[in-house]
């Protein structure tokens, strides 16, 4: 009796192992494809010349050098657009950071006219097209003098992080009950008091997210700097990067370093800060 | 003061459209009134009309591909073990996190016509002899090329919120619906679809946004100088105004960009207000 109804029972189990089987087996898939230009970018920074021109690609970087890293900071101009870069991005970081908290505390605490047509607003700008602010501000800054000037790039990225900024900020002080404070207060506790020991402990993430997002854009922005910063050595690392293809060929090797390099300081905020970037942008659109 | 500084620019880019703004006007730093003349001579160029095509088909195919593989993605990392999950997660965010210029250029070396690695194995694996084929030789295959890179770098965004939504799905509406028979295609198009919709509207408009206004992609992929076969409204409106230095048609075109978007704005704007989130 039992032998005969075995059969029937494993079937169903096998199939769901096979089932695992191939659903891991998707997900390897997806992981290689996603990560394969990643690796391929590194794998070619640390090839020798001989390895990355070779008809038959080689899949490790074995022998290793560190030739294609050392031709990339001797290029030229390496230093100074990093040295831009830090500005630009150290600059807006911080400009943002600070304006986006009291716009979204203006946002978020106290009511006023026309409040609601503020935040569409908020949502438009970034909806709008780089591509299509790029000619006014270039006109713009243009009559300011602001070409080929650091401090005209920096004005530009404001407007474009702060609406972002502004945005995910005011989902963070939401969150934070108007009773906190007002229990801070009622116990003695100025409205600085309340404001410094109360919201700004349970805002702090948001500030670190937000900067975190201000630097990567900053960071990354290419259209922009590309337009406004002309000439070489004032440009920033992305306008120094695209810039890396030359008639004569490219150093692909030299490229991929530089692009390595580029990437580094993005990956080690991104990975701390994608979370928020997600939650930001989408809030509240799901509710159990 | 801060409404003030976002919308004057979209204020200058609407005159800037209606004025003669050319070289002598940038130095002069004044336009001069011409009227409805830019949107007139756009609207009787067929290079515009062909350019705007090729951008609401290259938009469509990209949003849809990046929708579709981004929530097949987002299936599979619910279906997946703990480990696993965390492993391709950060795959993904390891993608995601790739500078659009470091992405761009990453592709384009692997795609090379004489040493990439996309050539080698697509000849090796005996599917097609592309041994030194030009990927930018036809537009269509560039643009396939171009399409990927905006399609990988944008999957992540939409695995990982889709992701982050099915876990917010009630188990017990699906459990009840496993128990009435459902099989797993009907327990999503009746039970997740409905209660995620908020959600896919957000994404999907967000995509459409972002994939109809690309221009770094395009613009570093063929070398800062596209030809006219590679041209979208962005690459159009940027040429004008840059290049050919008249930099009132380009904003005409740039407004007609704009208008094109808002209609999609207003789908986006409205799911958000339903959702309580614009308070």
């Amino acid at each position: 009796m039992s032998s005969r109804a075995e059969p029937i029972a494993r079937r169903p189990r096998r199939r769901r192992r096979l089932r695992r089987v191939g659903v891991n087996a998707l997900g390897v898939l997806v992981f290689v494809v996603m990560t394969f230009p990643v690796y391929w970018m590194v794998n070619t920074a640390f090839k020798p010349g001989i390895d990355i021109q070779s008809y038959t690609p080689k899949f490790f970087p074995h022998p290793a050098t560190l030739r294609n890293f050392s031709d990339a900071i001797d290029r030229a101009y390496f230093w100074d657009v990093v040295k831009n870069s830090l500005v630009v991005v150290g600059v807006v970081t911080l400009l943002s950071v600070v304006l986006a908290f009291l716009a979204a505390l203006a946002l978020a605490k106290f009511r006023f006219y026309g409040r609601r047509a503020f935040i569409v607003l908020v949502i438009m700008v970034q909806m709008v097209p780089i591509t299509a602010l790029i000619i006014p501000l270039y006109v713009l800054l243009s009559r300011a003098h602001q070409v080929d000037k650091l401090s005209g790039v920096i004005i530009t990225y404001l407007t474009f992080v702060l609406p972002f900024c502004i945005w995910t900020l005011r989902g963070f002080m939401i969150g934070v009950p108007r009773e906190l404070e007002e229990a801070a207060m009622v116990d003695g506790s100025t409205r600085f008091g309340a404001f410094v020991r109360i919201l700004l402990p349970l805002v702090a993430p948001g500030l670190v997210a937000t900067s975190i997002f201000a630097f990567i854009q900053a960071w990354n922005e290419y259209i922009i700097a590309y337009v406004v910063l002309t000439s070489p050595e004032k440009q920033t690392i992305t306008v120094w990067l695209a810039g890396f293809t030359t008639l004569r060929g490219t150093d692909w090797g030299g490229l991929m370093a530089a692009a390595t390099l580029t990437a580094l300081p993005v990956v080690a905020f991104f990975v701390l800060v994608h979370r928020r970037i997600a939650f930001g942008l989408t809030a509240g659109a799901v509710r159990g | 003061m801060i409404a003030a500084v976002l919308a004057y620019p979209l204020y200058m880019l609407v005159r800037l459209s209606f004025e003669q703004y050319g070289l002598r006007e940038i130095i002069a730093h004044k336009g001069v009134w011409i009227g409805t003349a830019n949107y007139a001579q756009i609207l009787h160029d067929s290079q515009f009309w062909t350019v705007a095509a090729r951008t609401v088909l290259f938009t469509a195919v990209l949003v849809t591909a990046t929708m579709v593989l981004g929530t097949l993605i987002a299936l599979l990392l619910a279906q997946l073990g703990p480990t696993m999950r965390v492993l391709i997660t950060t795959g993904l965010v390891l993608a995601w996190a790739m500078p659009v210029v470091v992405a761009v250029n990453i592709w384009y070396w692997m795609v090379d016509f004489e040493f990439g690695v996309l050539n080698w194995a697509l000849t090796e694996l005996h599917i097609v002899d592309f041994e030194r084929h030009d990927w930018f030789v036809s537009p269509w295959s560039g643009f396939a090329v171009i399409g990927a890179v905006i399609v990988w770098g944008a999957i992540p965004f939409v695995a990982i919120t889709v992701y982050a939504g099915l876990t917010q799905v009630p188990r017990e509406l699906l459990e009840a619906a496993a128990i009435d028979g459902a099989g797993p295609v009907r327990t999503f198009r009746d039970i997740t679809m409905p209660i995620m919709k908020p959600l896919f509207v957000i994404l999907t408009s967000l995509s459409i946004i972002w994939d109809f206004r690309v221009f770094d992609q395009i613009w570093i992929m063929r070398d800062q100088r596209p030809t006219t076969d590679y041209y979208t409204m962005s690459i159009y409106a940027f040429v004008d105004a840059f290049r050919v230095s008249e930099y009132g048609l380009g904003a005409a075109i740039a407004v007609v960009m704009v208008l094109i978007m808002c209609v999609v704005a207003v789908f986006y704007i409205r799911e958000m207000v339903r959702v309580g989130e614009v308070r």
